[in-house]
This record gives structure tokens, C-alpha cells and sequence, in this order.
């Protein structure tokens, strides 16, 4: 390689780090598998440090399989997911988990037959409980209705009250990414806006980094800054949120059948 | 023998419940009746005795046929007179928009405190009862039994009540337990004090053994591996015989001792130490209470986890194993440490266990066992202190009870055993739960901890 292409090769790196510093998540490549199916192919995502970025598609397309897979469960079997700068693809779930990354997972996963404060204390174990009486009050700030329920069962309360909680036991580790997978999943209209809302929130006040993977593509892409649409397992489309709104193929496939 | 006929009586009981008339109720009470006794003639009717020479000679016994179909016929519509009532009285207070009061902590409040009370003082109370320390043996006696069963049923009860782990092989660390103590003793001559850890440690050894290979599995498949498990140590306590003695066993266990000093009469004995009078029963008494203090540590301990991130971790892998996962929770740790420390429960109650006997076999570890300890977990309501506690006494004290129904063969005429129904009893009670209490005396779950101040 001459000198030329070196420094060449040297100005496009300083202008890339000058630009904005390396995304807080960056899936290069991923492939996963069940089995012998290929459920990612080649999948290429970021998400930069404060940004709301949601991933849309049909059912099946494979959006919880690429949420998974960042968790390690199924491992990508080719490619590489860095977080803070660390390659967390061969890691098991729960030592991801350690790593300021939470997850709030599809079908909410609450512990049903404890109560809402013990499933907080779970989201916490993380960091030992450290803050914990500090981060408890702050949940119930932004939600106030599990304030109502603490020491309700979680499995008796609503699907709305299931999810707030899961996104709280998510936030009790005080995570620097968090993950949604299907928030509104089942949930009443109304009672969407109110959890979208809090989590635009989060991000304007704390400046929380969201990855949020949605069905509900009208409302995920509003709340978004940037969006991915994915088919049967492959990006097909990025942008912001609004252009892919606007987008005549994002409309036609996704957003047909009402702005609810 | 007689349980086909209490199967017939019981099966039909999900029949609607519906407030009938009198003569419906009449006539769903005959059918029950006519049921039974169909099942009767093959069951009961006759009995073949032996007779003269070689031949065996059919006695009838159609008034017990007789009495038993009266007393389903009474029974089933006593049963559905109750039901109607009951369900009227729901509707009634559903009606009034009252709703059901949570039956869960009250009953807990007090029965708690009331058996520990008991059980603290039942030697006392035995010897007082029955007119001397040594007439009150029997009592003493059934004491330990059931402690030993709430013992291990508390030790499963981490395993299979907070963790979720359905663990069907659960006599083998029991085994292991004795077997420890036996062989330790009987061949390193090594004291119960020292013992007792090392069983613990041994049993929780091999939790940890049987929980790497059952890592990955849930539910039934979990139930079959540790069954299986529960089988191999016992087989291989009876085939190796150089190493356990066989189907024989280890006998001649050294007896507990006082911290030390020997139950025995003479110089140097416990009764001189203490200026009393040399009874054989102080070793049975400092048993007893051995077995309770054991017994408490287990419940103590069980207690303090579920406040702990350990404990609590726990029992959101009985709710959720994904979601722990995703919460940060190693999940294998958490497991190992489940079956580690139910293991090492059970360990203690056998090293017990052999010190009591004097003796211990492969015999007293077989799959019963291990059902009765499941059953009693199940039955107290999977998680519940007090309702294991409870449960134990049923299912170890209710056999006893039949032993003093001698009354009954006045009912039931001469040669009549109350023993052998005892398992057809067992099965009467299980269907009973299973209706009225499905989900364990004691379903509700405590939580572990709450707004300070507020009442529930």
C-alpha cells in the first residue's frame, strides 16, 4: 500500500472518530440459527450513545431473534455485537446482563407470585441492591401506579401495570442501553401512549439509550430518532424515524390500516 | 383391596354443584351407592379363609357390604348438602360485593407460634399425659418421627417449593446423610459431633454432583433424572457390599452422646453428671430435641434465604428462568446452591437418622420415602414453612391415629386392622385436596418483605 492510501486511509478514520464516537451497540454481520434455520442473515445494526432506535417488522421477520441474540440466547454463530467497546458475542446472558445492558423481554416475564417490590429487588440484583431505596422511588415517580401495587403480586395486575413493571425492573440497574422487545404487545391504545411517552421521557431528561423492537411500527418509528426496518431476517431499510414515516414501502407494508 | 371402591365413590364429584332438590340429591346419593356396591362384590363381599385340610373356604360378609353402601349414601349426601350450602354462601357474599378475606397469614400467625409451642414442650407434656417419662415414650417417639419429616420436608422444600426443582430422588441425600454417620463411626470410630457437618457436607457434595448433569433440564424430565439418581444410590448401597454392607446394612452404630458424655448409667453417665436418677429415657428426650433444634436450624435458615438476593433469586427461577437470565442471574449458581443446601438438610436429618436407629439399610431409602417427603412439601403448599409443618403431622401422624381406633371393631366386627386402610385413607385425603385445596393447605405465599408499617 503506497504512503498515500495510508494517510488516506488514516483521514477517513479521524473524520469517523471526530464525527461521533463508536456506537454504544454495534451488531456487524450476525448470523443466528435454530437449528439448522437461519434466523438472522447478516445483520448489521447501531446504536449510537442517547439515541432511540427501533426495529421494525412483520411477525416472524426476526426482530426478538436479533434482541436475543445481542442477550446470547441463541449465540450469533457468525459476526460480532460490541458493547462499550467490549465484544460481548460469546458471552452467556446473564454476565451481558452485568454489563449496564437490560432488557425488558418480550411477553413481559414478570415473576408472577412475587410482589412488585421483590421483582423491583430483582432488577436490582445486578448491583447488589445498591440505591436501591434511591432507584425505587424514582420507578415509582415514573410509574406511578406500581407505587399503588407495591406489594401486590405481580401476576394479578394488568397487562398495562405487567409491562410497566418489566421496564422498571429493567431501569432498577440502572442500565446505560435498554432494551424493549414489544412493549405494546396486547396492551389498550391509551395505555401504549402512556409507556411510549415515559420512555421518550427517560431518554429527553436522563438521556437514556433505547433499542426498542416493535410491531407497532406508527408509534415506534414517532418515538424513534432512527429505525430499521427488518424482512425475514435481513435489514432492509434504515433512516430516521420520520423519513422511513414517510417512506411509500414503510407505509404500504407497516403502517397501512390506521395511525393508532 | 377396598380402594376401587373409593375411587368410584370419589370420581364423580366434579358433577355439577348446582343447588338441587331434595329428591335429586336422594337419587345422585343411590347411584353412588349402587356404585359402590358393585365395586364391593368383587372387593369385599367375600373373604376366602383357610378351612379344613387344604381348601379355602369363601366367608360372606354382606353386612359390611351393607354398612358401606349406607355410609357412602350418607356421606355423598352430606357432601352435596354442604357443597350447595357453601356455594349458596359464596354467591350470596360475591352478591354483597364483599370478597373473600385473605385466609393466607392469619392462620399462619397463629398455628405457627402454637406448634413451635407444642413442639418445645411435648416431652413434658408427654410425660405428664401419660403418668411417667417412660409411659410417655410412644408419644416421644412419634415426635421425632414427624420432626425428622419436617426436616425433610423443609430441606425440599427449598429444593422443590422455592426453587422449583421437582426433585423425586430426594431420599438419597438422606442416604448419604446416614450412610456417612454409619460408616464414619462404625469404622473411623469418629464421635456424632463431627459427624453431623461432614453428613451435611457429604449430602450437599452430592447435590452438587446430581444438579451439573440436570443443569439444563426442567420439569418432568428433571423429575425422571433425579428419580433415577435416587435409585442408584440405593443400589449401590445394596450391591456394594464391601463398601456398605449390603442389603445388610451397617449396625451397631454408636448411640448419641451428650456433647461428649454417654447416656449410661454409673460413673461418668449424663443422670450422675447431672445429680439425677439414671432413666433410659434421657437419651430419647435429648433426641427429641436434637431432631428440633436440627429441625428449626433448617427453617431458620430456609427463612433467612428467602430475604437474601440468593433466596430471592430462587424463587424467580421458579417463576421465570429466562427472565432471571436476563436480570443478570447466573442461573447455574443459583441452582447448584438449591440443591447443595436441600442436600445438605437432608444429610443432617439422616446422620440423624442412623444415630437413632443404631442401624440404618438401604431399605429405609426407597422411592416411599422420597414420595412421602414430596407429598408433604406438596401438600403443605410448595413454600410454605407452616404448611409443610402441618402436612408432615398429617401424613406421619394420621397412620398413628389408626393404631388407637380400636373402638371401631365394635363397628366392624372382630379381626377388623384400621392399619390396613391406611392407605386407602391416604388416597381419600389426597382426592380431598385436590378438591378443596388444590394448590396445598397453606397456597398462599408470604412475601419477603414489605412496606414497613402497613398491615395486609
Amino acid at each position: 500500500m503506497s504512503v498515500a492510501g495510508i494517510n488516506v486511509l488514516v483521514d477517513e478514520t479521524r473524520a469517523r472518530m471526530a464525527q461521533a464516537q463508536a456506537p454504544l451497540l454495534s451488531v456487524r454481520n450476525v448470523s443466528a440459527y435454530y437449528g439448522s434455520i437461519r434466523a438472522l442473515k447478516g445483520v448489521d445494526i447501531d446504536v449510537n450513545e442517547g439515541e432511540i432506535v427501533a426495529l421494525i417488522g412483520a411477525n416472524g421477520a426476526g426482530k426478538s431473534t436479533l434482541m436475543m441474540t445481542i442477550f446470547g440466547q441463541p449465540q450469533a454463530r457468525e459476526g460480532t455485537i460490541t458493547f462499550a467497546g467490549q465484544d460481548i458475542t460469546r458471552l452467556p446472558t446473564h454476565e451481558i446482563a452485568r454489563l449496564n445492558l437490560a432488557q425488558s423481554p418480550e411477553g413481559r416475564r414478570i415473576f408472577s407470585r412475587m410482589t412488585v417490590r421483590e421483582n423491583l429487588q430483582m432488577g436490582a440484583a445486578v448491583n447488589g441492591g445498591r440505591h436501591f431505596a434511591e432507584d425505587l422511588e424514582r420507578m415509582c415517580t415514573l410509574f406511578p401506579r406500581l407505587k399503588e401495587r407495591i406489594d401486590q403480586r405481580g401476576g394479578t395486575m394488568s397487562g398495562g401495570e405487567q409491562q410497566m413493571l418489566a421496564i422498571a425492573r429493567a431501569l432498577m440497574s440502572r442500565p446505560r442501553l435498554l432494551m424493549l422487545d414489544e412493549p405494546s404487545l396486547g396492551l389498550a391504545p391509551l395505555v401504549v401512549k402512556q409507556i411510549f411517552s415515559t420512555v421518550r421521557e427517560l431518554n429527553r431528561t436522563e438521556g437514556l439509550t433505547v433499542f426498542i423492537v416493535e410491531q407497532n411500527a406508527y408509534h415506534a418509528l414517532k418515538l424513534a430518532h432512527r429505525g430499521y426496518v427488518m424482512v425475514t431476517g435481513a435489514v432492509t431499510m434504515s433512516g430516521t424515524g420520520q423519513a422511513l414515516l414517510d417512506d411509500p414501502q414503510v407505509k404500504a407494508a407497516y403502517l397501512e390500516g390506521g395511525q393508532h | 383391596m377396598a380402594q376401587g371402591s373409593t375411587i368410584g365413590q370419589v370420581a364423580p364429584t366434579v358433577a355439577p354443584r348446582s343447588t338441587a332438590a331434595l329428591p335429586a340429591l336422594l337419587k345422585d346419593a343411590a347411584l353412588f351407592a349402587l356404585v359402590t356396591l358393585g365395586l364391593a362384590i368383587p372387593v369385599v363381599a367375600y373373604r376366602t379363609d383357610l378351612g379344613q385340610g387344604t381348601g379355602l373356604v369363601l366367608t360372606g360378609r354382606w353386612g359390611l357390604v351393607a354398612s358401606l353402601c349406607l355410609a357412602i349414601f350418607v356421606l355423598r349426601l352430606a357432601q352435596r348438602l354442604v357443597l350447595a350450602e357453601v356455594s349458596r354462601r359464596r354467591d350470596a357474599r360475591i352478591l354483597a360485593g364483599v370478597a373473600a378475606p385473605p385466609v393466607a397469614v392469619r392462620p399462619a400467625r397463629i398455628l405457627g407460634p402454637l406448634t413451635l409451642a407444642i413442639a418445645l414442650t411435648l416431652p413434658f407434656l408427654a410425660a405428664f399425659g401419660s403418668g411417667g417419662l417412660s409411659e410417655g415414650r410412644y408419644w416421644i417417639d412419634l415426635g421425632i418421627l414427624i420432626l425428622t419429616y419436617v426436616m425433610l420436608g423443609w430441606g425440599l422444600n427449598i429444593v422443590v417449593g422455592l426453587a422449583g426443582l421437582l426433585d423425586l430422588g430426594y431420599v438419597a441425600f438422606y442416604a448419604v446423610g446416614a450412610y456417612s454417620y454409619a460408616l464414619l463411626s462404625t469404622v473411623f470410630g469418629l464421635s456424632f459431633w463431627i459427624c453431623l457437618p461432614l453428613s451435611g457436607l457429604f449430602a450437599a457434595a452430592f447435590g452438587i454432583l446430581l444438579g451439573f448433569p440436570v443443569l439444563r433440564l426442567r420439569g418432568d424430565y428433571l423429575a425422571i433424572v433425579t428419580l433415577a439418581f435416587g435409585e442408584i444410590i440405593r443400589l449401590v448401597l445394596i450391591n456394594w457390599t464391601d463398601f456398605s454392607g449390603g442389603s445388610a446394612g451397617v449396625s451397631s452404630i454408636p448411640r448419641v452422646n451428650f456433647f461428649g458424655v454417654p447416656f449410661a448409667a454409673g460413673e461418668g453417665g449424663f443422670a450422675a453428671l447431672f445429680g439425677l436418677s439414671f432413666n433410659p429415657m434421657h437419651r430419647v428426650v435429648f433426641l427429641y430435641y436434637l431432631i428440633l433444634v436440627l429441625a428449626l436450624i433448617t427453617n431458620l435458615v430456609t427463612l433467612r434465604m428467602r430475604r437474601l438476593p440468593l433466596g430471592r433469586a430462587w424463587e424467580a427461577l421458579r417463576e421465570d428462568e429466562i427472565a432471571c437470565r436476563s436480570l443478570g442471574i447466573d442461573t447455574t449458581i443459583t441452582k447448584l446452591t438449591a440443591f447443595a443446601l436441600g442436600a445438605m438438610f437432608a444429610g443432617f436429618a439422616g446422620s440423624f437418622f442412623a444415630v437413632r436407629q443404631g442401624f440404618v439399610s438401604p431399605e429405609s431409602f426407597n422411592f416411599l420415602e422420597s414420595a412421602i417427603i414430596l407429598a408433604i412439601v406438596v401438600l403443605g403448599g410448595m413454600g410454605s414453612q407452616i404448611g409443610v409443618a402441618i402436612a408432615a403431622i398429617a401424613m406421619v401422624g394420621a397412620p398413628e391415629l389408626l393404631r388407637n381406633l380400636g373402638f371401631l371393631r365394635a363397628v366392624f366386627g372382630e379381626g377388623f386392622d384400621p392399619n390396613e386402610y391406611r392407605l386407602l385413607l391416604f388416597g381419600l385425603a389426597m382426592v380431598g385436596m385436590m378438591v378443596w385445596r388444590p394448590r396445598g393447605l397453606i397456597s398462599e405465599r408470604t412475601p419477603s418483605v414489605r412496606l414497613a408499617g402497613r398491615k395486609s
